[in-house]
């Protein structure tokens, strides 16, 4: 056990003991959202944008699905790392109207790992994964867009036709939805 | 009871006997380098500086307890204003004092109260302040009740570590951190000493996760009256927008209006036991406090700063967990430190060049084909006064067309400078690095 204070040194405001560069160290959050997107695989279908690439914290991952009912569409998703990544997750929304049973009209994303089931282990590339994966297996039985889920689930012919309207910008029911293909 | 009462300027002239009795004579609990002397009677009474966090139902113990254990140089920081609703277990404010700053008033009351003792107020934010500020304390003890905020003092702390070029840590940088916490009838009290012992981060699973619910449970299938309330707070505030700005929890018309709706939709899902107190406690978080836990574990976090400041005796090592829910149980347990942890596992490796002229391309080659690092595509990040900088990424495309101009940039073009640190990630280790640069020959006017 080491002893403080042996010199009982007495310690000044404003005055550094130590002359120390008056430099902000990097938080937590920043250095690993830094190995996160160092290790950034994105499948072929998704690419990011950092508006300051100077701000990790915050970026756009755009997903483009090649098959499934939402091939041809184009989807921006906006990331928010807090302070306290890794230990809560990012705050993701979508920027981009869509039909969608797991996606509200507001951007909400009802995606596990986004919430309940999140862990510090997790990456921005499980994430990635995860939210390509509500495009090409869309879940009704955890609906957000309750609607969306329902005809999902009676007529998946009728599903697509709405998906197909809503990507090329029209109403689905009394909802306008706007154009979204690639 | 009215305004504080005055002791005599002229206390009688035992009043530091029983501190004496410690720190005036050696005994088997004694700090093995421990020197009985009358100089630490007077350090501890003059010199020490000791920081309380918080002033609320641990910080007005400690800030007592503290004061009347002789400590006289002490700071105080608190965000909040005093509620009613605080009053019956933080004994330094009174019904007047509602709606004033908790930090100024408990700083006022212990100032009146106990002669000699002087201390100052800060009525703000942690964060407000940067690390010349903390770096003039000898001793930080929080008293929180926010896991961000002790993780940010936390790091604050590891932050002041310096290290010689062996990688040995200079003891003189150490500032101690003891922590209380208290839920309920349970409560704990920890020491850190940052760098050396087990840190926040080290143990972060010994908080209980935060409770989330599903989104989808919220807004279709919801089953109590808690996934109501979180439905009005996550989902209905931000599309309704009722008053222009985010929830604050602690103005009445917010909680009434998200305890309206929860009701209405609790009623839709004949869901009962919703009441105006579970929508406060939803919405803020609220745990139950209860003054007894705080009164135990503020005597426990003050006599752990007087062991620390006075080495009379070894400090707690260095977890003590307390509950008093049916009887009483204490245990204490050295928590380990974690050799990965992202925060205090994280000293900055010395990188000695001889001046900043190097193109960052080299340097990045120089991590590649070095012995000592032998990197596969690093990922550099900088703090440049004060401001995160991104110097150069291979792996993200959007960010390397972006930083690929970097790469022919000295790194004085940069704005790095000897005692710059540098963030380096790669897929040869599991975290982010630190590399702090030394420049050999520098001009003196490049170095700080």
């Amino acid at each position: 056990m080491i002893k403080l204070f042996s010199l009982k040194q007495q310690k000044k405001d404003g005055e550094p003991t130590q002359k120390v560069g008056n430099q902000k160290k990097a938080s937590a959050a920043q250095l690993r959202i830094t190995k996160d997107l160092n290790e950034l695989n994105l499948p072929k279908t998704c690419s990011t944008e950092f508006p300051d690439p100077d701000d990790l914290l915050s970026f756009k991952l755009v997903i483009c699905p090649d098959e499934g009912f939402y091939r041809g569409g184009k989807f921006t998703f906006s990331f928010k790392v807090g302070p306290n990544y890794p230990h809560e997750p990012p705050k993701v929304k979508c920027e981009t109207q869509v039909y969608h049973p797991n996606i509200d009209l507001e951007g909400n994303v009802c995606l596990n790992i986004l919430r309940e089931d999140w862990k510090p282990v997790l990456t921005v590339n499980s994430i990635v994964y995860g939210l390509q994966y509500l495009f090409l297996e869309p879940n009704p039985e955890d609906p957000l867009n309750k609607e969306a889920a329902e005809v999902l689930q009676n007529n998946r012919r009728v599903f697509e036709q709405n998906v197909q309207k809503a990507m090329r910008g029209g109403n689905v029911g009394n909802v306008y939805f706007e154009r979204c293909l690639k | 009871m009215g305004s504080p009462m005055t002791v005599s300027d002229q206390p009688h002239s035992g009043r530091w006997n029983h501190l004496k009795k410690l720190l005036e004579r050696s005994g088997p609990f004694c700090h093995p380098d421990f020197e009985p002397s009358s100089e630490t009677l007077n350090f501890i009474m003059n010199s020490c500086k000791i920081l309380v966090i918080g002033a609320g139902g641990l910080g007005c113990e400690l800030l007592k307890n503290l004061a009347l254990m002789g400590f006289q140089q002490m700071h105080v920081i608190d965000m909040d204003i005093i509620d009613l609703s605080n009053l019956n277990r933080q004994f330094l404010f009174r019904r007047n004092d509602i709606g004033s700053s908790k930090a100024e008033v408990a700083a006022k009351f212990i100032n009146a109260r106990v002669p000699g003792c002087n201390v100052v107020p800060h009525f703000c934010k942690i964060q407000d302040f940067d690390s010349d500020f903390y770096r003039q304390f000898h001793v930080v003890v929080c008293g929180l009740d926010s896991i961000v905020a002790r993780r940010w003092m936390n790091g604050m702390l590891i932050s002041l570590l310096q290290y010689n070029e062996d990688g040995e840590l200079d003891q003189s940088s150490l500032i101690p951190m003891v922590d209380g916490g208290t839920e309920g009838f349970k409560g704990n009290a920890r020491v850190i000493l940052p760098g050396v012992s087990a840190c926040i981060d080290c143990t972060l699973d010994l908080y209980p996760p935060q409770v989330t619910y599903p989104l989808c449970t919220i807004a279709n299938t919801p089953r109590l009256p808690e996934h109501c309330i979180e439905y009005v707070k996550i989902i209905q505030w931000s599309k309704e927008n009722p008053f222009d700005c985010p929830i604050d929890g602690d103005d009445p018309t917010h909680i009434n209006w998200i305890y309206e709706k929860a009701q209405e939709r609790a009623n839709q899902f004949n869901i009962v036991g919703l009441s105006y107190r579970l929508v406060q406690g939803v919405v803020k978080n609220i745990i139950p406090a209860v003054a007894s836990t705080n009164a135990v574990i503020a005597a426990a976090c003050a006599s752990e700063v007087f062991k620390l400041a006075t080495s009379c005796c070894l400090p707690l090592n260095n977890y003590m967990v307390f509950n008093d829910v049916d009887g009483i149980y204490t245990y204490s347990y050295e928590a380990e430190k974690k050799s990965d942890c992202i925060v205090c596992s994280n000293k900055p490796k010395i990188y000695v060049l001889e001046n900043g002229g190097i193109k960052l391309k080299r340097f990045i080659e120089d991590l590649c084909e070095n012995q000592a690092y032998q990197m596969k595509n690093p990922g550099i990040t900088a703090s440049i006064d004060g401001k995160n900088r991104t110097l150069y990424m291979s792996q993200v495309k959007s960010i390397e067309e972006r930083t690929r101009e970097n790469l022919n940039k000295t790194l004085d073009e940069l704005g790095l400078r000897s005692g710059s640190q540098l963030f380096v990630a790669d897929v040869t280790n599991p975290n982010t690095i630190i590399l702090e640069l030394k420049y050999t020959n520098s001009n003196g006017m490049l170095t700080d």
